[in-house]
């Protein structure tokens, strides 16, 4: 694409960025970007940016067509035409497509919730090299050979000894012309993350919930792929007991047990002990549930487990409590009650419905750990 | 044009050129030098988004169009086959991945369009240097960005753009000065009305004066003498279709801000032909594309790859009529009637069916008679001097409505005389709402007052509030139109603070 085109796409891209910016909220709480995730980018339907004119309401309810068919039959609609490029006026479409990458889409987020960038801990896991070209050297191979420069130095050469002409103007470099890049190896860290989510699937959880969480995890991943070069996810679906599964029935599980917190939290511990040594890792957990916790043993044990493990190893533990009919939300009021409303490490939300889910990111990203 | 952006012909594509220009010329076609340049599809996207202009001001809107243009190429959904520049030289570009029967195809049509464009009526105003003139256009709004700033710049645009319609769509050529009033008739009355001589009844005393001519009814003259002075000084004195053109004569705007309002209206008069005689351009090219390529040119092997181009090009769609279709058809229809004599006051009185189906007098004024039709007529005279019954039946024509309660679009009939007033109205001023300055010193407050010609259709209602805030950008006093919604006559109003819907006036027509 020449320069010219690019400055007019970059100027339609910033347009969109803001038409995405208006419409955050209803995308974060409707979930119809989760299902066009292709592998870097998420397509975004969006209403065409078009300029206002004086025009007919387009409630085209008559008109003329060809074809066959007696009065009253439906029109068979033709199928789309080889477009016409004749220098004129398209009629557009009243609503677009537009591509963007999830990490431009990440940023949006980021810049709508004025959400920090987080400071990475310095946890170091690989080192990356990168070669980065800089400098000019006078002698180097000749794949390297920096056109410009040689050019440049020949010319100066030529005009100095009166060597050229401009009706003429033939540059020929000799050896003492020639420049080379030089380049420089570096070692660049590279900061890698896992997030854990955990899920209760016990029959007190909803679809409706289900849903609220996907949907709040969905962004989460964005935000965090957005600030680490590695980002893992594990997931861990609970009820009495826990098991860690695939995305998929991640999402699309439902038992019909109990609810043992714990058991997720052991299982959780037992994952970051086997792959995930917290030197190196910048460990994010994120626990879903109605808050509906079968003992008050079972919730000490909870305390404990994230006390001497969880919490010291993780940046960040996030408890998220989505609303539904059986749940008595009692978890959600042990855990403040244990760790106060200002824990440094513990964000502790409650989801009420699908408009809640911009708050809870603004409350589990918002401190920028 | 960019020579980065292109490149040339291959030999054997040359020599195609060469022969198809030669077919078109020998059959009476008639053009200016036209130039080829081959493109990728890249390329292709990115003049057709520039509407055939890669030299053209710098705006939001062809990024936009690139990226709709490139991501229909992506999903297969279009290919743009042709694009052609009306400019003496004749631009034209071809897309380096087809196939060899579609470039001879493509190169035949671009011929058809070059010759419209030389001899259409509509064309004979227009700027046959386009691009240059768009280069300079292009060179002119750059300066501006970096004088007073990007967004400033390309924001002004997007309001100039949003008013871009607002011209005559019938007389691109007709260029009405407004000059305001010359200092030598200068008028005193105009600015102290009360200095007007006041018309008073005869009285023969002095002493009867106060009672003949009392101050009341002089005040009650005055008042009349100075209504009838308003009246006089009406602005403008009649109607003006060139909205544009009334806004760059009148409106306050600076320097820079005037040029780029000339400069969109400049642009939007070198299109508008194009958007008013699409059928006809269309039905032209794919006529002698067809006809030179499958008399003169094809090879045996070809026919079929053809066939199923063409088949492609012009098949029916249903609810919207194909203009290439509908273009192609007709004028063979013309040639058809003029070959056998199916014209004059003979054939129009006779009302035998029989008779008039086998009419044939071997007249064979066919060639002759679409050569003339394509100099002298625009879509709309196209349609409703030529589009006859017998031709309406040949082309399955019908009207359509949509049903309530299915949202599907039925077939209502096939009447000939509902299915062409159906056509023409939708052709009015070529589909754009017809909308005049009438007053520019509206409750004679600097108000600008714009009549909608309400002709069936009500305009689009919150697109017109906003557009009406555009006016209102440029013209910095309060902007009304009168239109009809509903029904009803009313008036929308905007001050820059919140839109207002009146009560609406009528006008005597």
């Amino acid at each position: 694409m020449k320069m010219k085109m690019e400055t007019d796409v970059n100027r339609f891209r910033k347009i969109v960025r803001g038409k995405i910016k208006d419409n955050l909220k209803r995308f974060i709480s409707s979930g119809e970007l989760i299902g066009r995730q292709g592998n870097k980018q998420v397509t975004i339907p969006l209403p065409r940016i078009d300029l206002p004119r004086f025009e007919f309401g387009n409630n085209q309810q008559r008109g003329v067509g060809q074809g066959e068919g007696e009065p009253g039959d439906a029109v068979s609609q033709g199928q789309a035409q080889p477009g016409e490029g004749e220098a004129g006026q398209n009629p557009g479409e009243h609503s677009m497509e537009v591509d963007v990458s999830l990490d431009e889409l990440a940023g949006i987020l980021g810049e709508e919730l004025g959400l920090p960038r987080i400071e990475d801990k310095g946890k170091k896991n690989i080192t990356q090299k990168k070669y980065k070209y800089q400098g000019v050297l006078r002698n180097g191979p000749e794949s390297l050979r920096n056109f410009k420069r040689t050019y440049k130095e020949s010319l100066k050469r030529q005009i100095s000894i009166g060597d050229y002409t401009p009706d003429r103007p033939i540059i020929i470099p000799i050896k003492e012309d020639k420049r080379y890049r030089s380049f420089r190896i570096e070692e660049k860290p590279e900061a890698s993350a896992v997030i854990i989510y955990m899920m209760d699937v016990s029959g007190s959880m909803g679809d409706e919930q289900k849903e609220i969480v996907r949907l709040t995890s969905f962004w989460l991943n964005a935000w965090l792929k957005h600030n680490y070069d590695n980002l893992d996810t594990r997931f861990i679906i609970h009820d009495a007991i826990a098991r860690e599964v695939d995305e998929h029935t991640f999402y699309h599980t439902k038992e019909s047990g109990g609810t043992l917190i714990s058991s997720a939290y052991k299982l959780c511990e037992k994952i970051i002990m086997d792959s995930y040594p917290s030197a190196e890792w910048n460990i994010y957990l994120f626990h879903f549930s109605d808050g509906d916790n079968w003992s008050g043993n079972d919730t000490n044990e909870c305390m404990t487990l994230l006390d001497n493990f969880l919490l010291p190893s993780s940046n960040l533990f996030s408890y998220g409590q989505v609303e539904s009919r059986y749940g008595s939300g009692q978890f959600l009021k042990d855990l403040e009650k244990h760790y106060g409303e200002q824990n440094e490490k513990v964000i502790i939300h409650q989801i009420k419905d699908r408009d809640g889910i911009m708050n809870a990111l603004r409350a589990f990203l918002g401190r920028g750990k | 044009m960019d020579p980065r952006l292109t490149s040339d012909l291959t030999p054997e594509l040359k020599d195609i050129v060469f022969e198809i220009e030669s077919h078109a010329k020998n059959l009476g076609l008639d053009f200016f030098p036209t130039i080829f340049e081959m493109v990728d599809y890249q390329q292709m996207s990115e003049i057709a988004a520039y509407g055939g202009f890669p030299t053209r001001y710098p705006h939001w809107r062809f990024g936009m169009e690139y990226e709709r243009i490139a991501k229909s190429y992506e999903y297969g959904l279009s290919l743009i086959y042709e694009m052609v520049i009306n400019n003496d030289p004749c631009y034209a570009y071809l897309l380096r991945s087809n196939s060899l029967v579609d470039q001879k195809t493509v190169i035949a049509h671009v011929y058809g369009h070059c010759d419209f464009f030389k001899n259409n009526y509509c064309f004979a105003h227009t700027n046959r240097k386009t691009l240059d003139e768009m280069a300079n256009h292009g060179s002119r709004v750059r300066r501006y960005i970096e004088e007073v700033g990007h967004d400033e710049v390309e924001s002004f645009i997007d309001i100039c753009l949003s008013l871009e319609n607002l011209i005559d769509q019938h007389g691109p050529h007709i260029r009405r000065e407004y000059k305001p009033k010359e200092k030598d008739n200068y008028d005193e009355s105009l600015i102290s009305p009360d200095k007007l001589p006041v018309p008073k009844l005869p009285s023969l005393r002095g002493y009867m004066e106060g009672y003949i001519n009392p101050e009341s009814y002089l005040k009650e003259q005055q008042a009349k003498v100075i209504l009838e002075k308003e009246k006089e000084k009406k602005f403008p004195e009649s109607p003006v279709r060139d909205v544009l053109k009334f806004l760059l004569d009148f409106a306050p705007l600076s320097a820079w801000q005037r040029d780029v309002l000339a400069i969109v209206r400049e642009e939007a008069y070198y299109f508008a032909p194009q958007g008013q005689t699409k059928i006809m351009n269309e039905g032209w090219a794919v006529y002698w594309h067809s006809k030179i390529l499958t008399q003169l040119v094809l090879k045996d092997s070809e026919v079929i790859d053809y066939c199923d181009h063409y088949a492609g090009v012009v098949q029916m769609s249903g609810q919207r009529l194909n203009p290439y279709k509908l273009g192609v058809e007709l004028m063979r229809h013309i040639e058809k009637r003029w070959d056998k004599g199916q014209f004059g006051l003979d054939y129009t009185l006779c009302d035998d069916p029989l008779v008039r189906k086998n009419w044939n007098k071997n007249a064979n004024k066919g060639m002759q008679k679409i050569f003339e039709v394509r100099k002298f007529h625009n879509d709309i005279t196209f349609i409703d001097e030529f589009l006859d019954e017998d031709f309406c039946e040949e082309a399955k024509l019908f009207t359509w409505v949509q049903d309530r309660r299915s949202g599907q679009a039925i077939i209502h009939d096939r009447d000939f005389k509902t299915i062409k007033r159906e056509l023409l109205d939708a052709m009015t001023n070529f589909g754009h709402p017809l909308i005049d300055v009438v007053d520019g010193n509206f409750r004679n407050r600097g108000e600008i007052l714009l009549r909608h010609r309400h002709q069936g259709k009500d305009l689009k209602i919150d697109w017109a509030v906003e557009t009406l805030k555009n006016i209102h950008k440029v013209w910095s006093r309060p902007v009304n139109i009168a239109t009809v919604i509903e029904s009803e006559n009313k008036i929308i109003h905007f001050d820059g603070s919140e839109p207002r819907i009146e009560k609406g006036i009528q006008f005597e027509h």
